[in-house]
Parts: C-alpha cells; structure tokens; sequence
C-alpha cells in the first residue's frame, strides 16, 4: 500500500507517460490506418500493392521488431538524435496503422456497392465518394473493433517502457528493481491501465450511441 | 395523342437531334460470358430509346458502359462527340452530365432526400448551398415528394425513393438520363407514379435510354424500341411496329411471353 503513496510522483508520471505514448499513436494509427485503407480500396494499383504491402509487413512482425528497428535503425541511418517518446510513437503508431486500415476496410466493405456507383455515377472523384458517401456510413460498423485495437494498443505501450520511456510498465519494473513488494507495485499499475483501457471502451461506446442515433 | 410525333421519328433521326450517345461496335465478356457482342447503337439528342429483352440478355450491363459503370473490351463510346475517358477527373466530369437511375435506387442512406439532390451540385457542380437548396426543393416538388424532404430515404416508400432518384439525376442538369430497370424493384402500385415522372421528362423533350420490363411505357413514351437477346441487338424499330409487327423471331417469341396472359 505504502508503495503507492511514497512513490505517488512516479507513478503519476508513469501513468501520464502510457497516456500520452497511447493518445500520440492512437491518433496516428488513426491518421494512417484511414489512409492506407483508401489506397487499399484506390482504382489505382500501385496504391492499392502499397497499401497491402503496408498492412502484410506491419500486421505480421513481432511489436519488438518494430521497436528494436525503430531504436536502433531509425535514428542511425534516418533522424538522428530523435526523442525515444517519438520513436515509440511511430513504432506503435505503424503497427497499430495496418490493424485499424483493416477494421476500416472491413467497415468499407459493408456499404453497398450501389452507394459507390451512385455517387459516382453524379461525377464524384473517387476521393469524394469515400469521404462524403463511403466513410461516414463505414463508421458505425468501424467503431467496435476499433476500441479492441485501441485497448490492445494502450497494453502494447508497455513495451516502450523498455524502450527508455517513463510509462507505467518502467515504473514497475524501477520500484520492483528497489526491491518493493511486486504484488502491490502490480496491482497498482494494473489499475491505473483499467483506468486508461475503461475510459476507452467508454468512449466508444458514447460515440457507438450517438452514430445510431444520427443513422 | 404522342403517336404521331413518334411516327415522326420514327423515320429517321429526330428533327433536331445530333448524335449524343454513340456506340461502335462494343464488345464486352463477364469471364466466359459475351454480354455485349457488337453493338452498334446511336442515341440523338431529344430521343427516348427503351431497350428491352429477356433477362441476362445484356440490357443493364449496356445501360451501364454509357457512364462506364462497366468497362468494355472492345469498340469505343462517345457522349456528344467526346470519346469516354479513363477512370479519373475527366471521366467524372462527363459523368456529371449522364444522369443515372438504379434499380435499387442507391439513395445515400445517411444523407436527407434534400441533401441527397443537392449533394452533387454543392461537390461537383460547386453551385453555392442556398441556390442548390432551392433547386432540390424545385425538383423535389416536380416529381411530387416536395414534403418529404427533411426526412431519410429509408424512411421513404420505394416509388418515393426512386422520385428523389431522378430528382438526384435531374439535378445535375444532365444531357442524358439513364434509367436500369428503374421499376423492378417497385411494388405493383408505385410503379405508376415512377413512369408518369418519366413520361413528363419525355415529353419535356429530355434524351433518355431505359431498361425496362413495362411495354406500356415503350408503347407510350419512346421514339425507339431496341430489343435485344443474348448480347445483340436483335432488332430496333418504332414501338408501333415493334409491338404490332415484329420482324425477328426471338422478338415475337418474347412478346408472344409477356403480352398475353
């Protein structure tokens, strides 16, 4: 018990850390993972092999791989001297990109055809089709799984913790290498992840609520 | 009553019409398939063609290369003398000008019927909100759904669905309207409301190609009927003569099926 009151600064900023590496590649998962859906739907091919070439490598190496890459290929050869928070994010960010391009595609794929042809059919560019007709009646059924991925992401987030970052993982692992009691250093951490993961299916389920509401 | 008009026409092109829609010598397969074989087809400006046939002749699939819906393999299509482009910005811009009606309507399902008409005129014709609201509710009030325009399709009957269809078409102020089969999908006592919004469009002299399976309308509305059977056109004639007097076999066999019972 006594672990968490004398330990209160750092597990505040353990818990800000896994919030903040969370929200920074949630948000460019987001960001991606729509647009590589796009190019995975796109009329144009080389897009189209881009995109698949994208979600197979990201999809099918291990989060490590991609962590240990991002660590120590990345700032050799690429951008030296990048902040170890940025080079999580985009390690987190990529991977999760290809999970939420397929809950996207998937949701794409569940409006008919018809909508397609038809607003095509008024002369609408293909960007315009799935942007004003396609995505918006996509994302009800894109919601669910991507609070799953969402979830699975904010847990995923514990491997930048090995990574020179301050989040809730390191945190335990430093308290526990002190030599404190490891049940109590996990259950706290434990709670602190539900906090993050509830707060997200939370949110999810407004946003799922409010969708059906507008239809 | 239009009889004489249509036997006007009948003759030749209609007094006024250039060539709008012009199909060479189109060639399309679905696998195995020949859907289209060497179709010659020139549609002029004014003109109502109704294509008709039994199903899987090929019909919908022709009504569908005109904006490219559907590819072909061989031969060429122009609309008022362009060629059809590639899928990109210039094919969409000719498209804008080919009005299209389904079968299943496609209605954007999240949209309102009044955002459904003026959506295209906002995003592709770039006419500015209030002067496409008036517009839509100018149309929308032509085909007789005027009151419904706050609501959702889904909230619509299928015959008021397909009326904000082509009030959707109309709106883009097309040089051709395509209808594929736009009563099919139609329970028996809507199917009249749909063609009397059809015959008005006719009669205002709009150039139309329509699939259809309703012989009261190629009677009544179209200068031209062209029937087609396994991927040919197999005959083409003024709807008088081609209900009256066909001259293929395969015709009068279809006819013979469909006119008497």
């Amino acid at each position: 018990m006594n672990v968490l009151l004398d330990h209160l600064p750092e597990f505040r900023d353990g818990f800000l850390g896994t919030l903040s590496i969370t929200a920074a590649s949630a948000a460019l998962a987001l960001v991606l993972g729509i647009l590589i859906a796009g190019f995975r739907v796109s009329p144009i091919p080389p897009l189209r092999a881009f995109g698949t070439g994208w979600v197979m490598l990201l999809r099918n190496t291990p989060l490590t791989l991609l962590f240990l890459v991002a660590f120590f290929v990345v700032p050799q050869i690429l951008f030296p001297g990048t902040s170890p928070f940025m080079l999580a994010t985009l390690a987190l960010g990529f991977y999760t990109s290809s999970f939420v391009c397929e809950a996207v595609r998937s949701g794409i794929n569940t409006v008919p055809l018809g909508q397609a042809e038809a607003a095509r059919s008024i002369g609408m560019t293909f960007l315009q089709t799935l942007r004003l007709i396609i995505l918006p009646q996509a994302t009800r059924t894109v919601v669910p799984p991507l609070s799953s991925i969402f979830i699975a992401l904010t847990k995923n987030s514990a491997v930048a913790g090995a990574f020179s970052n301050t989040e809730l993982f390191n945190i335990s692992k430093l308290l526990s290498d002190r030599g404190f009691a490891i049940g109590w250093i996990f259950l706290w951490i434990a709670l602190a992840y539900l906090i993050i993961t509830f707060a997200i299916s939370g949110l999810f389920r407004l946003l799922e609520r409010r969708l059906e509401v507008a239809r | 009553m239009s009889e004489v008009s249509v036997t006007e026409n009948a003759d030749g092109p209609a007094p006024a019409g250039d060539q709008l829609v012009v199909l060479d010598n189109v060639n399309k397969h679905f696998g195995a398939l020949h859907v289209l074989q060497d179709i010659d087809l020139t549609i002029h400006r004014g003109e109502v063609v109704v294509v008709i046939g039994p199903s899987g002749s090929g019909k919908s699939t022709l009504c569908r290369t005109i904006n490219r819906l559907e590819t072909v393999d061989t031969g060429s299509i122009s609309i008022d003398g362009k060629p059809l482009p590639q899928e990109g910005r210039e094919l969409a811009r000719l498209r804008a000008d080919v009005g299209m009606v389904f079968q299943s309507f496609n209605l954007f399902a999240h949209k309102t019927v009044l955002e459904n008409v003026m959506l295209g005129q906002i995003k592709v014709r770039k006419t500015d909100r209030a002067a496409a609201s008036k517009k839509a509710r100018d149309l929308l009030d032509r085909v007789g759904v005027g009151t419904q325009a706050d609501k959702y399709p889904a909230q619509l009957s299928g015959g008021q669905q397909q009326r904000v269809a082509i009030a959707r078409a109309l709106a883009m102020d097309p040089k051709v309207m395509l209808f594929d089969e736009p009563t099919s999908a139609l329970d028996p006592e809507m199917i009249n409301e749909v063609l009397e919004v059809m015959q008005q469009l006719a009669r205002d002299g709009m150039t139309m190609v329509v699939v259809t399976h309703e012989m009261g309308f190629a009677r009544s509305a179209a200068n031209r009927v062209v029937f087609m059977a396994d991927g040919r056109i197999i005959e083409e004639a003024e709807p008088n003569q081609f209900f009256n007097n066909p001259r293929s076999d395969r015709a009068k066999d279809f006819l013979s099926k469909i006119l008497h019972h």
